[in-house]
């Protein structure tokens, strides 16, 4: 701006060009750019995003990763077993082929079962999470807006399901439930099995962050200006309300995911997950107590469950952060 | 009574109370209770009273985003007391509502397009250009830059939230806006910039207000005709400055004696009236007139028969039986108490109206209706 004042008698040129760029720049940020903003300073909640992302990445191309070592998850590596200790034969069995050794007794490859491991872990995890978010918000949404009776209902609901003994239920579900059901066999319906009870039984925690949301919302101005404009109960819903309830659903949605991780290790590590001999974190967990003078065999699958519930709340706190600076 | 846009007769809005499992009604909070006013086509009616008087209840009523409980509104020759949500669409386009609080009655996840293109939207009306250019239009008559569109409403300040609100409210040409409360959350600088546009808007637009207010300054410079409400009733209905200059209700008095002055030397003249006491609740107001429990005038009949809304004066409604300023003939109307209906009144009124600036003419004739 101190070129028209060097040369006042000179036409203006930079002048109405800064001008026009300025107008090309009017471009709003959204609260979501503004979020995306401020999650990127926060130095711990991008190192559990890039976690995240690893993992799942893992889960994804685990055959490939394994493949490149040339192992298999449940292939028996008997010949490098001690036959007297059960142990392997030096001790842990870590060696370029094997990342993370052997187990004890039968010789498989540990790196190969947590990386196999992590798929059926944050596969659960996910479409729990998924199933939970699913019923919470419809469920949440449609106590907050309506209120009266079908509030009442559905809050009691909660109560109910959030007094219930899940891992009782869990356990004698897992009991009566035969290999075959629904069509489904083996590992899928396990997960299937694992997927319900998990997802079902979490929705009340999602429903009641978002009814308490909706409640608040349903009271604001644009509300009723949409109403006095003539919306509908979908469009208030859909266009006015649920835009402001990704940020918690969201939120909630990647502090749920860690716990639904711990709550499948638990499942597995108690045998009513699913079974052997597909490898999950859990199950390797509960194998390895058997072996606790051999401890590597217990300290990578609890590392991989450490990891993830740990990278995945890290991510969620700064995601709150960011979406909710408020809430601090 | 054939040119009012809108007419509302002895309208009620009654919020029940319930107790225990069973929701048994114990009581009713009367926010408004048989509130009687016209609003003639281009004026602009000033709705005035302290919180709780029932003046946002009222504005909400005519709007239909609650059910009244009683009484009848018509506008522009429809009945919509208790017309369905699905009727009432079509007719939302001409009774629009400005709302208060410019930081709650914006979507803050939709831009400023998405907001002010939302009747559109939702009327489902087709422009000819296209959504954007009508849009961009309006953000420029009400004095935003159109390059706007694409920003969120927390990129602005306070007054220019609230001239989003008003484009949104003038997107489909209403005929009527109800303006509850325009510029109370906005700095008083900023108030007359807004005022002022509604003001330039109406010129332009020949728009019918009915502004909710309880600065009786701001009520003062945009309306045609005051309504002062005290309790969910009307207690004085007048025009600007017969009200302004020769309040008849003494609650009227009141609440003008309460405008502060800027000016110290001429604040000492004046005589301040200071009522006692606070607002009595709804839930249980004082029978016959609601004023006396607090009026300085009250006599025995005041807690006994209630004081209909008379014409005193031409186009000068009052509800009491001691108004001051009265005209001489004015107790003529007093001992008249209750032969006049509601409905006459009202039609008092409109004459009243279809004559303005008569003034001191027509003092007296409308006790004879």
């Amino acid at each position: 701006m101190t070129a028209p004042l060097d040369a006042p008698d000179k036409p203006v040129d930079p002048a109405p060009a800064a001008a026009g760029a300025g107008a090309a720049a009017i471009q709003g940020r959204s609260l979501g750019q503004i979020a995306w903003m401020r999650l990127k300073r926060d130095k711990v909640a991008i190192a559990g995003a890039l976690v995240v992302i690893f993992l799942i990445l893992v889960a994804v191309f685990a055959p490939l990763i394994v493949g490149a070592f040339g192992q298999d998850p449940t292939q028996f590596n008997s010949d490098l077993i001690d036959p007297s200790t059960m142990a392997p034969k030096d001790g842990t069995g870590i060696s370029p082929a094997h990342l993370f050794g052997l187990e004890p007794l039968n010789g498989r490859d540990i790196f190969s079962r947590v990386v196999y491991g992590a798929r059926i872990s944050l596969l659960i995890a996910f479409l729990a999470t998924l199933l939970s978010v699913a019923i919470g918000t419809l469920l949440g949404v449609t106590a907050g807006y309506f209120g009266g009776l079908v509030d009442s209902i559905i809050s009691k609901t909660m109560d109910v399901f959030l007094a219930f003994p899940l891992l009782v239920f869990a356990i004698a579900l897992a009991g009566i439930v035969p290999d075959e059901a629904f069509g489904l066999t083996g590992d899928t319906l396990r997960v299937a099995l694992l997927v319900f009870v998990i997802g079902f039984f979490n929705w009340p925690y999602i429903g009641r962050i978002v009814r308490g949301q909706t409640l608040s919302l349903r009271e604001r101005e644009f509300v009723d200006a949409a109403r006095s404009l003539g919306a509908r109960g979908p469009y208030i819903i859909f266009r006015e309300m649920l835009p402001n309830l990704v940020a918690p659903i969201l939120i909630y949605s990647t502090l749920l995911i860690p716990s639904n991780v711990l709550f499948e290790a638990a499942l597995s590590f108690l045998g009513v997950g699913v079974r052997p001999p597909t490898p999950t974190w859990g199950g390797m967990l509960s194998d390895a107590v058997r072996f606790y003078t051999i401890p590597h065999f217990m300290f990578f699958p609890g590392m991989a469950i450490f990891v993830t519930v740990l990278a995945f709340n890290l991510f969620g706190d700064g995601l709150r952060d960011a979406l909710d600076p408020k809430a601090r | 009574m054939t040119d009012s846009l809108l007419s509302v007769q002895n309208l009620q809005k009654h919020f029940p109370i319930t107790k225990g499992m069973l929701k048994r009604q114990v009581g009713a909070v009367k926010a408004v209770d048989g509130v009687s006013f016209d609003v003639v086509k281009g004026e602009t009616l000033g709705l005035v009273g302290e919180s709780g008087c029932g003046k946002t209840t009222t504005g909400r009523l005519i709007t239909r985003l609650i059910e009244p409980t009683g009484g009848k509104i018509v506008f522009d020759g429809h009945d919509i007391t208790h017309m369905s949500q699905g009727r009432i669409r079509p007719l939302r386009r001409d009774i629009q509502m400005i709302f208060q609080d410019p930081y709650s009655s914006l979507n803050p996840r939709h831009t400023v397009g998405a907001i002010v293109g939302a009747p559109f939207r939702i009327q489902g009306v087709q422009t000819e250009q296209g959504t954007k250019k009508a849009v961009q239009e309006i953000l420029e008559l009400v004095g935003l830059n159109p390059e706007h569109y694409n920003r969120y409403p927390h990129e602005f300040s306070g007054g220019q939230r609230q001239r989003i609100g008003i484009a949104r409210t003038l997107a489909l040409k209403p005929k009527l806006i109800i303006a509850d409360e325009p510029v109370s959350a906005l700095d008083v600088s900023i108030q007359a910039q807004v005022v002022n546009l509604l003001e330039d808007l109406q010129n332009e637009l020949d728009l019918t207000y009915v502004v909710i207010a309880h600065d009786l300054s701001v009520v003062r410079h945009i309306s045609d005709r005051v309504a002062v409400m005290y309790l969910g009733k009307i207690v004085e209905l007048a025009d600007r400055k017969s009200l302004y200059e020769s309040p008849m209700h003494p609650y009227t008095n009141a609440l003008l004696s309460a405008v502060p002055i800027p000016d110290p030397k001429r604040r000492k003249d004046r005589e301040r009236i200071r009522l006692q006491g606070d607002v009595p609740s709804p839930l249980n107001p004082p029978p016959a007139c609601r004023f006396h429990t607090r009026c300085w005038k009250a006599q025995e009949i005041c807690s006994q028969v209630e004081p209909p809304l008379l014409a005193l004066a031409t186009g000068h409604q009052v509800a009491c039986h001691f108004p001051e300023n009265a005209p001489a003939s004015g107790d003529v109307a007093v001992t008249g108490a209750g032969a006049v209906t509601a409905e006459g009144a009202l039609q008092a009124g409109g004459a009243g109206d279809a004559a303005p600036g008569e003034g001191p003419a027509g003092k007296g004739t409308a006790s004879a209706s």
